[in-house]
């Protein structure tokens, strides 16, 4: 019942309960532990977490470019324009795949084929999804180049001919060829230096503008968050432990764990002011911690916290955590700091 | 679980060894290699040399497979099963002598070129290039067309012949070992050069070495067995694989058995060393796992 | 490109130099004379003598090698001691069945080992994998003269089908080559899976599958071409192995090639012709790996940027 209900709202894409492991020689990776995303059409929704924390798996997850073996995806639901992906043929998916949904790789340093000119990787997927010659793709790949800034006379160049930056407009020149409605980006700035992280940042915000293509960002990056996203998906351990608007997330966060990600950030206008950074390393994914994964590296850390998985607490619609501390709902104000 | 978790702290060694436990094919080809050598070395005990191994029997002559000789006999009525197991003294022996001598000389010339670098290091490596454009096998040929052909004087120049191979090997790993961190770090203390080789390089390159070892012992044995095919090798009546086979071309019809056994031992040998080889490569670079 | 062919052809120089000093070197060691060898066992003391001054054999080596190498270069790489013909002569008689028979044989290993470790490596750990591994691991195993005796046995002595010797017919090239190719396309074929492993893997692999282009082109198009490096690399060698391996071939199935010729002039101790081969040898070898280095600059637009330097 509830789940048609929410198949009919306008989310382009819905991941409920997902779980994925990866089985290697050494144990079983569980990189992502039941988590649930909502991103509406036309929105960007920020998915952010330290490293290890599974954001890259979600994304891969969703394109079903899981590495198998090692990994497997062990239960959940992806839903894309209401159909879920999961249950999808390999040949379906491959439709899905570079035409409605894109992704902007890692690293863009290792993401394109050496071996080939960066028009014909272009053009690759312009063919593969639309019904014109080789001739007319590679034309309209130049144009995608123009459109990120790269001149036409450079499109026939390899990639070991471009900067890490130039990689990086390819990339996403790549991931918009056959105009997708939902992009994943996954750290689309990080390997990259300021100046170039900005531009590309700012050619982002523009395609969105133009366009009003879905993205999911995935970011360590608040920053980047703060410049692009409208929603907010704090991702710990495989799991969302809170989730809101851009303001919700930044200006009345709840758990302890977002929280400790804005105090780690150091402070532009007093820097006297000490940075926080949040005590422990992430759980190891082969031995995850009972109860709340979060529970060995938080300083509220109660009894009840090392035993059983908090529960959904909503402050609003839109803005939800997982935390003991809101147990029934109750906010403990008095033990946490409102902005 | 626990197991596993603390093999990762422990040395080099260890971890390879680790590795390599749960490997099951490198395992079955540790396990063939052991008992090739105890068959080896105890063979005097399970045949006798001069009694049984090259002790002509025309009466015997050419007998099929039988409960008295499971391998059947030969050409001068010798137990083929005999000579089999005492084959594996001269392969096995020429094996790990010429590996030696390849090992220890490749690697100290190997060494010093990658440590020293420059015009040692040129040197080096344009008389390696000369080496390496003979086949072993060739050069193995012309040193004993000269040196003649004992089992000594084979395990040496086919020793001799694989010192570049190894000369590469520990020359490349040193040149990567060279530039980490912690050689700049000896340095700084004021380590003197010959503990810098002894202490820190070498022990880093014992993964490569040890992979290149059991490569280079296959293709020594199998250019024992070349040679003495050939007639360049081990002469009768000494019992060698490969001249059992060569005896074995003119009884192909009618006595196919004798070119069966020999070869079988060849191959198991062989793939012996290539499971053990494979498996020490994955056990000693996971990621290509 | 070309000025690199060209370097590459003139670094060969001091390799054949340094390769026929080498050989020269210790097959001066060698016993008996061949001022005997050539006039008989009759043959007075006066008589060889007056032979080994003519021929030059009581000059110090270095002197011998000098001379050597001053005919060589117009090239005259002096007579056998056995037949009295020019080695130039004998060698070019033998070269086309070596060549023939490597070619052909290199041709059929890679024409079977590159799909089968392409179709191994994307399938990893499937049946098709673990069976095509095994064989080839058998295969990297066998000795070469072993297979060809076994090839005899099963084909010639046991079935009748074809001859055991011979180099007449197309017929007798079957046995030669089926051997030859054999172990070089067992190593080419676990070399191909082992890059195509590693290749899959990479990141610019998952941005072609993330464009929803079909397997068969990932794997073609995308994977392929960049495992080839090292495929290649082995490939150069195992054609180096074959012609290596031919001493033995050669003599199996009396192939009357450079292989064979060079077994018997070493058996002979017939230097100037045991010199001939192992020079022929590596000149083969570095025109293979030249080619393998030409092969890597059309493959790889990074290496074709070096060679442009």
């Amino acid at each position: 019942m509830r789940e048609k209900e929410m198949l009919q709202t306008d989310n382009i894409l819905e991941i409920r309960d997902l779980f994925v492991e990866y089985r290697t020689f050494d144990g079983t990776v569980k990189a992502v532990n039941g988590l649930d995303l909502s991103l509406k059409a036309g929105m960007t929704l920020g998915l952010v977490g330290e490293t290890g924390a599974g954001k890259t798996t979600a994304g891969l997850a969703v394109m079903q470019l899981i590495q198998q073996p090692p990994g497997i995806i062990r239960g959940g639901s992806i839903y894309f324009n209401g159909e879920n992906l999961l249950k999808k043929s390999d040949r379906q998916m491959r439709a899905v795949r570079g035409s409605r949904i894109s992704m902007i790789f890692q690293d863009p340093m290792t993401s394109l084929n050496p071996v080939h000119s960066v028009q014909d990787q272009i053009a690759e997927v312009i063919g593969e999804h639309e019904k014109i010659k080789k001739s007319e793709a590679v034309i309209k790949a130049q144009e995608l180049l123009e459109m990120v800034g790269i001149p036409a006379a450079r499109s026939k160049e390899y990639p070991h001919q471009f900067s890490g930056g130039m990689k990086q407009r390819v990339v996403i020149a790549m991931a918009l060829a056959a105009n997708p409605n939902l992009l994943i980006a996954d750290e689309p700035t990080t390997a990259l230096d300021v100046t170039i992280q900005a531009q590309v940042l700012e050619m982002i915000k523009e395609l969105r503008r133009k366009y009003s293509t879905a993205m999911l960002i995935i970011t360590h990056d608040l920053g980047v968050v703060a410049e692009v996203c409208d929603a907010v998906s704090v991702i710990y351990a495989g799991h969302i432990v809170e989730h809101g608007t851009l303001e919700d997330v930044f200006d009345h966060n709840l758990h302890p764990y977002t929280q400790g990600l804005f105090d780690s950030l150091p402070n532009l206008q007093d820097r006297k002011v000490k940075l926080k950074p949040i005590k422990g390393l992430m759980p190891d994914p082969t031995d995850l911690p009972k109860g709340c994964v979060f529970h060995p590296r938080c300083k509220y850390s109660m009894p009840i916290c090392e035993t059983e998985k908090p529960a959904r607490a909503h402050r609003t619609d839109g803005h939800y955590v997982e935390c003991h501390l809101y147990d029934g709902g109750d906010v403990k104000k008095s033990k946490v700091r409102t902005t | 679980m626990q197991n596993k978790k603390r093999y990762r702290g422990q040395s080099q060694v260890y971890q390879i060894w680790y590795r390599f436990r749960h490997n099951k094919s490198a395992m079955l080809g540790l396990v063939i290699i052991s008992l090739l050598i105890l068959i080896a070395v105890f063979a005097d005990v399970l045949f006798s040399y001069d009694g049984i191994a090259i002790k002509q029997n025309i009466m015997e002559r050419l007998q099929a497979p039988s409960a008295a000789h499971p391998m059947g006999t030969d050409d001068y009525g010798r137990d083929i099963l005999a000579r089999v197991v005492h084959g594996s003294r001269i392969s096995l022996g020429i094996g790990f002598g010429g590996v030696a001598i390849a090992l220890f000389g490749g690697t100290i010339i190997g060494a010093i070129a990658g440590f020293y670098g420059g015009k040692v290091d040129m040197v080096v490596m344009r008389v390696t290039d000369i080496f390496m454009a003979i086949p072993n096998i060739l050069m193995a040929m012309i040193i004993v067309a000269v040196a003649g052909t004992s089992a000594v004087t084979i395990a040496i120049s086919l020793g001799i012949a694989a010192i570049p191979t190894f000369t590469r090997v520990a020359r490349g790993a040193v040149l990567t070992v060279r530039e980490m961190e912690y050689i700049e770090s000896a340095r700084a203390i004021g380590a003197k050069n010959s503990t810098i080789i002894s202490k820190h390089i070498l022990p880093n390159c014992f993964a490569p070495l040890l992979v290149q070892t059991t490569l280079s012992m296959a293709i020594i044995i199998l250019s024992v067995s070349g040679l003495s095919y050939l007639g360049m090798g081990i002469k009768a009546p000494i019992p060698e694989w490969g001249s059992m086979l060569s005896a074995s071309r003119a009884y192909l019809q009618g006595n196919s058995y004798m070119a069966i056994f020999p070869g079988l031992a060849i191959m198991l040998t062989i793939l012996a060393l290539n499971l053990l080889g494979d498996g020490l490569r994955d056990a000693s670079d996971p990621k290509l796992k | 490109m070309w000025k690199f062919v060209l370097k590459r052809l003139l670094a060969l120089i001091p390799v054949l130099f340094g390769v026929t000093l080498l050989v020269f070197l210790i097959l001066s060691f060698a016993p008996g004379d061949p001022a005997r060898t050539i006039l008989g066992a009759e043959a007075t003391e006066e008589q060889i003598n007056h032979l080994r001054e003519e021929m030059g054999l009581n000059d110090n080596v270095f002197v011998q090698y000098a001379r050597y190498i001053i005919k060589g270069v117009s090239g005259d790489l002096g007579t056998s001691y056995k037949t009295r013909l020019p080695v130039v002569t004998e060698i070019v008689s033998r070269f086309p069945y070596t060549l023939r028979l490597v070619v052909v044989g290199m041709i059929i290993a890679i024409i079977i080992a590159l799909p089968l470790g392409v179709i191994a490596g994307v399938k990893q750990n499937s049946l098709f994998d673990r069976l095509s591994m095994v064989l080839s691991l058998l295969g990297i195993s066998l000795p070469t003269f072993w297979v060809g005796l076994l090839c005899i046995l099963l084909f010639s002595v046991t079935l009748g089908w074809l001859p055991s010797g011979g180099n007449d017919s197309l017929k007798d090239m079957i046995l030669p080559t089926l051997t030859i190719s054999l172990c070089s396309l067992a190593g080419i074929a676990r070399t191909t899976r082992s890059s195509m492993l590693e290749v899959i893997r990479a990141d610019y692999i998952r941005t072609a599958r993330g464009k929803g282009i079909s397997q068969a082109k990932v794997v073609i198009r995308h994977a392929l071409q960049n495992a080839m490096i090292p495929t290649l690399t082995v490939a150069g060698l195992q054609i180096c192995n074959m012609i290596a391996g031919t001493v033995l071939v050669e003599n199996i199935f009396s192939w009357p090639g450079i292989g064979r010729l060079l077994v018997t002039s070493i058996q002979e101790r017939d230097i100037p012709l045991v010199l001939g081969c192992i020079i022929v040898f590596t000149i083969c070898f570095t025109i293979i790996n030249l080619v393998v280095d030409i092969l890597y600059g059309v493959i790889d637009p990074r290496i074709k940027a070096q060679y442009k330097k």
